[in-house]
């Protein structure tokens, strides 16, 4: 059954290559700094301070994180809210808005950050001006996507939509609270500098009470309802339990909240603040594994479409790494491991494990089912670049880990080990060097995921190229 | 801890306001087939390209409906 309007594909596809030229942005500026551990020349200070590892950095994680992720996020929730709720995007004006301010919130971030300007709160940078924007942006991103679940045609919310709604309203709230800042005045008039409204411990407990719901809300539960949606249509058959999918939401939403502090062990934060995170972190790998398993059981009676389904092979493995992460991530907060692993290479491994394992290839596998039926095509240019793009991606992300995983194991102990007469066995810097082969390998393993992003821009480009963009019908359900 | 006297507040605001989301969405029937919505996404919201046509019969081109 059809009728006569269409789902509006426009933001959809914006959002869907924006996705991909970003993450090729992101992920070469995270070479480029990787390169700079290793060879200290390409700060090319000899050119001014903006190509520094300082001002490079924070640009990495919000261009892969806000650009890259944020982007996928956009493209696939206005495409599962319109066909799981079987009717046209609300407020096509203010979903057309969302796409040129975070496209403008991106290239402010790229321009200030080098730039030095930073309220210097981890994945949380940039200044007032364009906290703001954000803020405009997010709000109209909220009214369109619940405006379209408001006027859907089937009474039952999909499981899909619950993930992505939870995702928008707790970033909203997120954002607003670390975001209080009070902005520098010079001679009467506003910079574009600011200072946090919190102070000392306080800031550091509000801005990991933020982080780490950024990394519940923004890198797990919104790409979950990408997962919830993609997984099933790719393998062709209805999620494992839809019943242990809403129990996995709601688990998931009730207990998150109070993670944060585990980012904060042994430090000024108080002693029970800091067990209640460790204890709300290691009952998360309850609902986390069950979403894993709910994701990947899917293929259960069909696993042999993994063998030549390469865009199964990425939502499957990138489940594998979900299961993995939040494993390691309840693990690492535990007080014990963290003496350990805290400020050391792992938590970069843990990092990318969920950034690259999780959240990349669950985005990849979902861009390539997502972008040929823009254009109105059955599937990408070409099934085996997308198979290449799985194994270059996969070995990538293994040799980035491991030896994170190694050179993270040895700086903790190398930090730790003591003499017998109670001083130091190793300066600081000895560990540095030890650490170069790892810091090396990590370039390679870089490098290769950045290949991968790029055989994926060259097939997309192949698949859009004398394409006619096409927006489908809106499908009128059976019984609404 | 001042910042505590935000964040404790906030959560348990929070989990009352998730706490009611949840009562609604079950008072509401959201929840009454835990089996039928799985099926449903990949029965009536047809995959173009599983089935074979990709291009819609009245799918128009993008460029056609903006104005």
């Amino acid at each position: 059954m059809q009728t006569e309007t269409t789902y509006n594909y426009k933001v959809v596809r914006q959002f869907a290559i924006m996705a991909v030229v970003w993450g090729i942005v992101g992920m070469l500026v995270g070479v480029l700094i990787a390169a700079q551990l290793v060879w200290p020349q390409l700060n090319f200070p000899q050119l001014g301070e903006w190509f520094h590892f300082g001002r490079l950095r924070p640009l990495h994680t919000n261009a892969v994180i806000f650009a890259f992720g944020g982007s996928a996020l956009f493209a696939t929730s206005y495409y599962v809210v319109q066909r799981t709720c079987h009717t046209r995007l609300f407020a096509p004006g203010l979903a057309a808005f969302t796409f040129w301010g975070w496209q403008l919130v991106i290239v402010l971030a790229a321009l200030s950050l080098p730039l030095g300007f930073t309220t210097a709160k981890e994945y949380a940078e940039l200044e007032w001006p364009i906290d703001i924007l954000i803020t405009l942006v997010w709000v109209a991103y909220a009214v369109v996507f619940f405006g379209t679940i408001a006027k859907r045609q089937v009474s039952h919310i999909y499981v899909a939509n619950w993930f992505y709604g939870a995702f928008i309203i707790a970033v909203a709230l997120l954002h607003v609270v670390n975001s209080a800042e009070v902005p520098v005045l010079a001679a009467g008039l506003l910079t574009p500098k600011s200072y946090s409204a919190y102070a000392g411990a306080q800031d550091a407990m509000v801005q990991w009470w933020y982080g780490h719901n950024a990394v519940g809300f923004f890198l797990t539960a919104g790409f979950l309802g990408m997962m919830y949606y993609f997984v099933p249509k790719q393998a062709g058959r209805p999620v494992y339990s839809y019943r242990l999918s809403v129990v996995h939401f709601w688990a998931l939403i009730f207990t998150y909240m109070w993670a944060g502090p585990h980012h904060l062990h042994y430090t000024a934060l108080p002693d029970w603040t800091q067990s209640l995170g460790m204890i709300f972190s290691l009952i998360l790998l309850a609902p986390s594994w069950g979403g894993m398993i709910n994701g990947i059981m899917t293929l259960s009676g069909a696993w042999h479409k993994l063998r030549d389904d390469p865009i199964l092979k990425f939502l499957i493995v990138s489940l594998s790494f979900y299961g993995m992460s939040t494993f390691e991530g309840p693990m690492m907060s535990v007080k014990t491991v963290n003496a350990l692993s805290h400020y050391t290479d792992w938590t970069v491994g843990h990092v990318h494990s969920g950034a690259l394992g999780w959240v990349a290839m669950v985005t990849i596998g979902s861009l390539y089912y997502l972008i040929p039926r823009l254009y109105g095509k059955v599937e990408m240019y070409s099934k085996d670049l997308v198979t290449a793009h799985f194994w270059i991606a996969t070995i990538g992300i293994v040799l980035y880990i491991a030896s994170m995983w190694i050179s993270g194991v040895m700086q903790g102990l190398m930090w730790r080990a003591t003499n017998p007469d109670g001083t130091l066995t190793y300066a600081f810097v000895e560990a540095v060097k030890a650490s170069y082969p790892f810091w090396t390998i990590r370039v390679l393993g870089g490098l290769l995921f950045l290949t991968g992003m790029l055989v994926m821009a060259y097939n997309v480009f192949k698949t859009v190229a004398g394409a006619k963009p096409v927006d489908a019908p809106v499908l009128a359900p059976a019984h609404a | 801890m001042e910042s505590l006297y935000i964040l404790i507040p906030l959560s348990v605001v929070l989990v009352f306001v998730i706490g009611l989301v949840f009562w609604w969405s079950v008072k509401s029937g959201q929840f009454d087939d835990l089996q039928g919505p799985a099926y449903r996404i990949l029965f009536e919201d047809r995959d173009e390209a599983g089935s074979g046509d990709a291009v819609p019969p009245s799918g128009k081109p993008a460029d056609e409906e903006k104005k």
